[in-house]
């Protein structure tokens, strides 16, 4: 408490100059006038990544930021789920038994809606705070770089699961009120279920350590999409040319090297989906069916400390 | 800049200059800076080593060879090319107000666009047409002269392409996501699904381009060869100065 009081007395001591019959003794007193320090319930690091983790999965959506910002998340929102309800609505009235896409393509068919949605929303839950340096200020919370992480890499990954459960959601209640049978139907959108949670913390990763290295938000934009679009072209490409030379193998070997061709052989392997592959040709055998699982798991675990080491650094600057 | 060291007698009378050298050496600095040189290089590289991995695969072949360089070197390489140089040469000095400072430069806004135009193309060209070029012999030893028809349309392309995302990036700051909209939904997806959005397709346009310099009919456009010409010289023609035009009254803005 003695440092904010320099200026009475030096105050004191000039007045005490200039008046030579006082004495400086009494003047130097500092009053308390009731200032406390704060006493109450602290939140404390479970709260401020919880705060952090909302304010995230909203800002996703725009929600909470400017009304411009909004336009880009609804209609690709909307985009995702309008070819739902045409499929319900095609389904109900020409009295099919069942839907003519399954649930487990659904995410295969729409990726690129999907990947616009993290190019340009990855970015927007990183990069500013790395461009203009607030991240010390994060850091100044009771929260640690774990939480950071975390809390960015869940509400990132909630955004594009609710993104991409929300049309099979459709399709389900759909499929249900066209009277469809009930123990397919519920079997199929399970499936679809598990391959969309694992589909949404495989992009999220991805997006998240591309996006928290490009500090230009528009560059972590177009950094985004191009890995995606360029991996599976290639994929896709190669895919066709082994698909004419009728070598099967190369075509499920090859799926490993883009994130939704991984996600499709993984569902092909694992969930009993049919590929989209040429020819529905998924993983060729359990060891392909294993490289598939392992190389999802390990580049979203990847990716989670890549960004850890990340921060650690930026943290700090 | 020459104009400060002598004013108003630098300029030429013979009417404005098109090509702006410091200009031009700023944008090729901004284009080639670490991380998108990195990006534009990975993508050639990558064609490449793909290219290589078919020609192993499946030998030489030029129906394969041709549906490689459609669908990987034309389809998503050369858009995304041209959406990294094309908005990346003026995009981001507009999105960070740095742009201030040239436009208070005594040159015209016009030669700015053009001279940045130009660096874009010369980038985006060199990054596209080359490796296509490259690829094309890699496959099929240019049977057919089906690499050079593939190296034709993706040059064509590429200028068409620079023109018009260097607009988007004058009129828009989110210029990326719509240029790359543009790139892979419309010209993809929807031309795909609906046989008239291909009319209205750089990619197309292209293609009947390079077709003519083929052998045999395994290239072919959805365009006649009058169409996509004149289409390609109108809209990168309108793009241009539209780009011109709006840049003379742009209002730069802060970030979000």
């Amino acid at each position: 408490m003695t440092q904010p009081d320099p200026i009475p007395t030096a105050a004191t001591a000039a007045t005490a100059a200039a008046r030579p019959g006082v004495a400086a003794g009494p003047a130097d007193v500092i009053h308390n006038i009731g200032y406390r320090a704060y006493d109450g319930p602290r939140l404390g690091r479970g709260y401020a990544r919880m705060s952090l983790y909302s304010q995230s999965l909203r800002g996703a959506y725009g929600l909470g930021r400017s009304a411009k910002s909004k336009v880009l998340p609804m209609i690709l929102l909307a985009a995702m789920c309008v070819p739902a309800l045409i499929i319900v609505a095609v389904t109900i009235f020409t009295d099919r038994t069942s839907l003519p896409l399954q649930y487990t393509r659904y995410a295969v068919v729409t990726q690129a809606v999907i990947t616009l949605f993290l190019a340009s929303q990855a970015p927007q839950s990183v990069s500013r705070d790395l461009r203009f340096k607030t991240t010390p200020l994060y850091f100044s919370r009771p929260i640690e770089v774990v939480d950071y992480v975390a809390a960015k890499f869940a509400a990132l990954a909630s955004a594009l699961f609710l993104l991409t459960v929300l049309p099979l959601l459709i399709l389900y209640v759909g499929a249900l009120l066209g009277k469809l049978d009930f123990t397919d139907q519920t079997a199929g959108f399970a499936k679809a279920l598990v391959s969309v949670i694992l589909l949404s913390l495989l992009f999220a990763g991805i997006g998240l350590v591309i996006a928290a290295v490009t500090p230009r938000r528009g560059f972590g934009v177009a950094a985004i999409i191009t890995l995606f679009v360029i991996t599976y072209g290639a994929v896709s490409a190669l895919q066709g040319v082994a698909s004419t030379q009728e070598k099967w193998d190369v075509i499920g070997w090859v799926g490993l090297f883009s994130p939704i061709t991984l996600i499709d052989g993984l569902q092909t392997w694992f969930l009993g989906a049919t590929s989209a592959f040429p020819h529905a040709a998924g993983p060729p055998d359990v060891a392909a069916g294993c490289a598939y699982l392992l190389v999802v798991a390990g580049i979203i675990a990847g990716s989670f400390s890549l960004l850890v080491r990340r921060y650690r650094k930026a943290g700090l600057s | 800049m020459t104009t400060t060291t002598a004013p108003p007698a630098a300029r030429p009378a013979a009417g404005p200059a098109l090509y702006h050298p410091t200009v031009a050496r700023l944008t090729y600095r901004a284009l080639l800076g670490r991380r998108r040189a990195l990006l534009l290089l990975g993508l050639p590289a990558l064609l490449l080593v793909i290219v290589v991995a078919v020609r192993t695969l499946s030998g030489q072949d030029d129906g394969t060879a041709e549906d490689m360089l459609r669908s990987f070197a034309l389809s998503p390489m050369v858009p995304l090319i041209g959406v990294i140089a094309g908005t990346g040469a003026i995009g981001p000095e507009i999105d960070d107000g740095s742009i201030i400072y040239l436009l208070a430069k005594p040159i015209r806004r016009s030669t700015i666009i053009i001279t940045k135009l130009l660096v874009a193309m010369g980038v985006t060209v060199t990054f596209s047409a080359v490796p296509t070029l490259l690829a094309g012999f890699v496959l099929n030893g240019n049977g057919q002269n089906i690499a050079v028809s593939y190296a034709i349309s993706t040059a064509v392309a590429s200028v068409a392409y620079a023109s018009v995302f260097l607009l988007l990036g004058v009129i828009t700051r989110h210029a990326v996501v719509a240029g790359l909209v543009y790139a892979l939904v419309w010209e993809t997806v929807i031309g795909n699904l609906v046989p008239g959005a291909k009319t209205l397709s750089v990619q197309q346009w292209a293609l009947a381009v390079g077709a003519k310099a083929a052998h045999g009919d395994l290239v072919h456009s959805a365009v006649s060869l009058t169409t996509g010409v004149v289409l390609l010289v109108v809209v990168t023609g309108a793009a241009t100065w539209y780009a011109a035009r709006r840049l003379s009254t742009l209002k730069p803005v802060g970030d979000e």
